[in-house]
């Protein structure tokens, strides 16, 4: 298997995998991400056109490269047609959520001191926290087990999470660290 | 390296007038891109750390405030982010500048790391690497999500009542699974809604 072999996909199919991406930007509420099953659905289950293991490698590969996680989607579209499927699926994702965005933010930037928009974020914010620790949870719980790899994981995350907070480190050097610790099968 | 920011800015007021802001549409391109190349993992974490540690463009809470609306929003939450910081300081041209800066160079790499996990991925330190990243990825975003808790100390909604909305949205996420459209909508609206009696 080669990550330069991928189906050749006609016209009609790539038109197709545009717009499905189209459609799963504006459902993409709390990120991305949260649209993954789906996609999984179309270019897995329904269309075959890559592996159930080329799926979560793709999202694996994004994970551990520098830049935005939205990068997942790109390496879909790669793996499914090449490069013009690399550019199908990042358009489709991010045309309609930046129009959208754009569009929002001017609209309540003119009325940031009015009542409503001050509530909106007010009441917003503690759910963005919530949220957040809902995804440092559901990124750590496929590494958390009772096995030595398990709890070298598990002191990992510990030691990113303290260091983060005590020091001024960069971060790309526990993730340096996370890599060398799981290369030698510590975590 | 700048002196820390202090984050707890009196009563969260922090007007844009008063912070240092980016200079021109390449300093946007460059610094995004420049934090981008760290976010090992995700962006999140380093932004927080570049955009309100470091360069001090936003608060604390501003920075809650704009993740708050850019995760309401569809997309991808450090993209919105980069286009309102972008589009705030410099319209359009600034909000494409930032998030140009976010993917040029991470676009080319990733995809040169697809090409060659194909040929690596059998090898097991390869993928007991990844897996470490994986970890540590987690580590910084939960990191982040404890540096913002102190923004709830100066929610209008109260300390203990904010508190309570965090944990909810955690639990209906993370136990009871609920799709993120239904946390919105419901402990979203009751939120805002008691936001609103709350606002004067």
């Amino acid at each position: 298997m080669s990550g330069l072999l991928h189906p050749v996909l006609s016209n009609a199919d790539l038109l197709g995998l545009f717009a499905h991406f189209l459609v799963l930007s504006l459902l993409a509420i709390g990120g991305a991400i949260t649209t993954a099953p789906d996609m999984h659905r179309y270019v897995v289950d329904e269309h075959h056109w890559i592996s159930d293991a080329q799926f979560s490698a793709s999202i694996a590969i994004a994970q551990a490269a520098p830049g935005p996680n939205v990068l997942f989607v790109a390496v879909i579209g790669w793996n499914v047609a090449g490069p013009i499927g690399a550019v199908a699926t990042m358009a489709g994702t991010l045309l309609p959520s930046t129009a959208l965005t754009l569009l929002a933010t001017r609209w309540g930037q003119r009325r940031r001191d009015t009542r409503f928009v001050r509530a909106f974020k007010t009441g917003l914010t503690p759910l963005t926290i919530g949220l957040l620790v809902a995804t440092g949870w559901v990124l750590a719980r496929p590494y958390v087990a009772v096995d030595a790899r398990g709890l070298g994981a598990i002191a990992l995350i510990a030691v990113s999470v303290a260091l983060m907070l005590r020091t001024r480190i960069s971060p790309m050097w526990l993730v340096a660290l996370g890599a060398a610790a799981g290369a030698l099968g510590w975590a | 390296m700048t002196a820390p920011v202090d984050g707890v800015s009196a009563g969260g007021v922090g007007s844009a007038q008063e912070r240092p802001g980016p200079t021109s549409n390449s300093d946007l391109f460059f610094t995004f891109n420049r934090l981008a190349l760290q976010g090992f993992g995700g962006v999140l974490a380093v932004a927080q750390r570049e955009l309100v540690e470091r360069k001090g463009w936003l608060s604390r809470e501003e920075f809650v405030e704009m993740l708050a609306l850019s995760q309401v929003l569809p997309g991808p939450n450090v993209i919105n982010l980069g286009l309102m910081l972008g589009d705030r300081f410099f319209g359009l041209k600034g909000a494409f500048a930032a998030v140009a800066g976010m993917l040029a160079v991470p676009l080319v790499i990733v995809l040169l790391l697809t090409a060659a996990y194909a040929e690596f991925s059998r090898l097991a330190f390869v993928s007991g690497a990844l897996r470490g990243m994986g970890a540590v990825a987690a580590g910084l975003i939960i990191a982040t999500a404890i540096r913002l808790m102190t923004t709830l100390g100066s929610n209008r909604l109260g300390p203990p009542l904010a508190a309570a909305f965090a944990v909810l949205t955690f639990a209906t996420i993370v136990w009871l699974r609920w799709p993120l459209l239904w946390v919105v909508a419901g402990l979203g609206t009751t939120a805002v809604a008691i936001a609103y009696a709350r606002t004067p």
